[in-house]
């Protein structure tokens, strides 16, 4: 503390001609030390994006604009990828898959997470009950996916459908493979897997609500639902909203769960934007094309993005 | 006394609806340990029983047998590693230069960092898989390591730490004539050692639990991760013998369960950070 007020006073000294150019030089001087330490700094990390994220970016918006199998010559071909994949019906049935899921696993998602948050908020073991809602977000996809393709299968191998078959004599749908049932399916799987995250998250938030401003109003007469709606949910906003644009982004980049879970070759209901991509790039070496459908998801992505944070000034509270 | 008993009632609800939905968190793990205790007919019976009889503990070590499992959890271990170490030094030294060094240009780069991430890593995959080939890292695990280490989300949350660390030290250590690296492994980074930690925790998950990577840059079994390693036990052993499958599931996901039991405090307060973006 002392010592920059020291250099404080000896700041507010009127200096002499020949001392400001002395200072002007020794702060050049500085100034250019200072860009090399924010090179040095910046360095490894600006390398790193640079060569595996910023380099292959711009490459790949080269190749969606070519023809190639990754061997053999590459040709220009224009706008042709991106409107073959535009008429393609399988890459609309993904586009159109990719959305149903997020539908579903968005909304259900977030919306039963706010519920447990809300219950865990006021109830004694919430340390327990947050390791075991928390048990699958630490599980990895490929074996979450193992494990729920054995409980959703169908006939006798399936648990669900067996046990309900036996207790209700009821046949449910037989999940993984009929088309139409296949993303509720996934996007069940996919909501399980992912609760207890956004649980902690929004845990951590209500947490964060001073308690005095629930009581205030509580004192004023206002009943649980009003001190949820006009208190809770109001400064919970921002929270909520950052939630939703990752579940949104996470939603559109579904792959691995949907991978081990079915394979989408066998079931096209099953097939997402990601998959698409990932089947046109390496099981069919279409680089460009593969490219090009990845393009349109960035698109697709950077839109509905861009319209959240537009829509979020109407229904995100922010304190200042 | 009305509204105690409907306090009651209440209480009784919440306590409903955090256990029904505990169970549904927990059962299918439970499924799996004991369905991987289960021979070949078991499977089929009707009606399905869920107790093993008789209990099958050959699966684990069939499974063992069947595919290299101690080495992809080397695998998984050491790539988690290095990747953590790497992201957490570079994404620091970066952090702090976007909030500590006057340079020009420092907003716009900083712009740049925060708009890669709206770009989706799948991308960048064929691109990727042609630059890694050329260089001959196809099926190596720096294929894994070097592309993760890029994590601008690292950079986006180490900022906030090094932001809130007090100025005033770093002034009294530039008067007492400490240039910026000794600032930075003197008094920054010891400073922002919780946000390290955290971030390491949600860099280290996300490396283990990485599926398309491995999925894609690897070929041979003893480079497989542990969820690749899974993956490619399903296509191989899964389509007859489930017992032996769930136990190989059971052998990919129980010491991670186990270790997270330990760490859950820290673990689950670092990744409610992250939902928070970053703080």
């Amino acid at each position: 503390m002392t010592t920059s007020t020291l250099s404080r006073t000896t700041d507010t000294r009127r200096p002499t001609t020949e001392e400001t150019s002395e200072r002007r030089r020794s702060l050049r001087g500085r100034r250019r030390r200072e860009r090399w330490w924010a090179a040095l700094f910046l360095g490894p990390q600006l390398a790193f994006l640079l060569l595996f994220t910023l380099i292959p970016l711009g490459f790949a918006v080269v190749l969606a604009f070519m023809k190639w199998d990754g061997l053999g010559e590459k040709s220009w071909v224009g706008f042709d990828n991106f409107q073959t994949q535009l008429s393609d019906p399988t890459f609309r049935d993904a586009v159109l898959n990719t959305l149903t899921l997020g539908l579903i696993t968005v909304p259900v998602g977030l919306a039963l997470a706010l519920l447990i948050a809300m219950a865990l908020n006021n109830v004694r073991g919430k340390t327990f009950y947050r390791v075991v809602y928390f048990l699958p977000v630490v599980t990895s996809s490929v074996a979450v996916a193992v494990i729920w393709q054995m409980l959703l299968a169908s006939g006798d191998l399936g648990m669900l459908n067996n046990t309900v078959h036996d207790w209700f004599g009821i046949t449910l749908p037989d999940w993984l493979n009929d088309p139409d049932w296949v993303m509720v399916a996934i996007a069940a799987v996919t909501i399980w897997s992912s609760l207890g995250l956004n649980v902690v998250i929004f845990l951590a938030g209500l947490q964060s609500i001073p308690a005095h401003l629930t009581e205030v109003a509580r004192i004023d007469g206002a009943g649980p639902l009003r001190i949820f709606r006009h208190v809770t949910l109001p400064l919970l906003s921002p929270t909520i909203f950052f939630s939703f644009v990752v579940a949104v982004i996470s939603s559109f980049q579904a792959f691995d769960q949907i991978y081990v879970l079915v394979d989408p070759d066998h079931n096209e209901g099953a097939r997402t934007i990601v998959y698409q991509v990932y089947d046109l790039g390496f099981k069919k070496f279409e680089f460009g094309a593969s490219s090009a459908a990845a393009l349109l998801l960035t698109l697709m992505t950077i839109v509905v993005t861009l319209v959240q944070f537009r829509a979020q000034k109407r229904f995100v509270h922010y304190e200042s | 006394m009305v509204t105690a008993i409907r306090r009651r009632i209440g209480t009784v609800a919440l306590h409903t609806l955090l256990v029904v939905g505990g169970l549904l968190m927990v059962f299918p793990f439970i499924w799996m340990l004991l369905t991987a205790f289960k021979g070949e007919g078991q499977m089929i019976q009707d009606p399905l029983s869920w107790i093993p009889d008789p209990w099958r503990a050959s699966n684990f070590p069939d499974a063992l047998d069947a595919m290299p499992f101690g080495r992809a959890y080397w695998n998984s271990f050491y790539i988690a590693a290095i990747t953590v170490v790497v992201t957490l030094l570079t994404a620091s030294m970066a952090a702090y230069a976007f909030s500590r060094i006057d340079f020009p240009f420092s907003r716009s780069l900083f712009v740049v960092f925060l708009l890669t991430q709206m770009v989706p890593t799948q991308v960048t995959l064929v691109p990727l898989y042609v630059m890694l080939s050329h260089f001959g890292w196809i099926d190596t695990h720096l294929a894994l390591i070097l592309p993760a280490i890029a994590n601008p989300f690292a950079v986006f949350m180490m900022r906030q730490f090094v932001r809130a660390v007090p100025i005033e030290l770093e002034e009294a250590a530039r008067l007492d004539g400490a240039n910026r690296w000794t600032i930075f492994t003197r008094i920054v980074l010891p400073n922002i050692k919780p946000g390290m930690a955290a971030l390491g925790i949600i860099v280290f998950l996300g490396s283990w639990n990485s599926f398309i990577y491995p999925l894609i840059f690897l070929n041979s079994e003893d480079k497989f991760t542990v969820p690749m390693l899974l993956a490619s036990f399903k296509g191989q052993h899964g389509g007859l013998d489930y017992g032996m499958l769930l136990a190989a599931s059971t052998i990919s996901v129980v010491p991670m369960l186990i270790a997270f039991v330990i760490g859950q405090r820290k673990i689950i307060n670092s990744m409610a950070a992250s939902g928070m973006g970053g703080r």
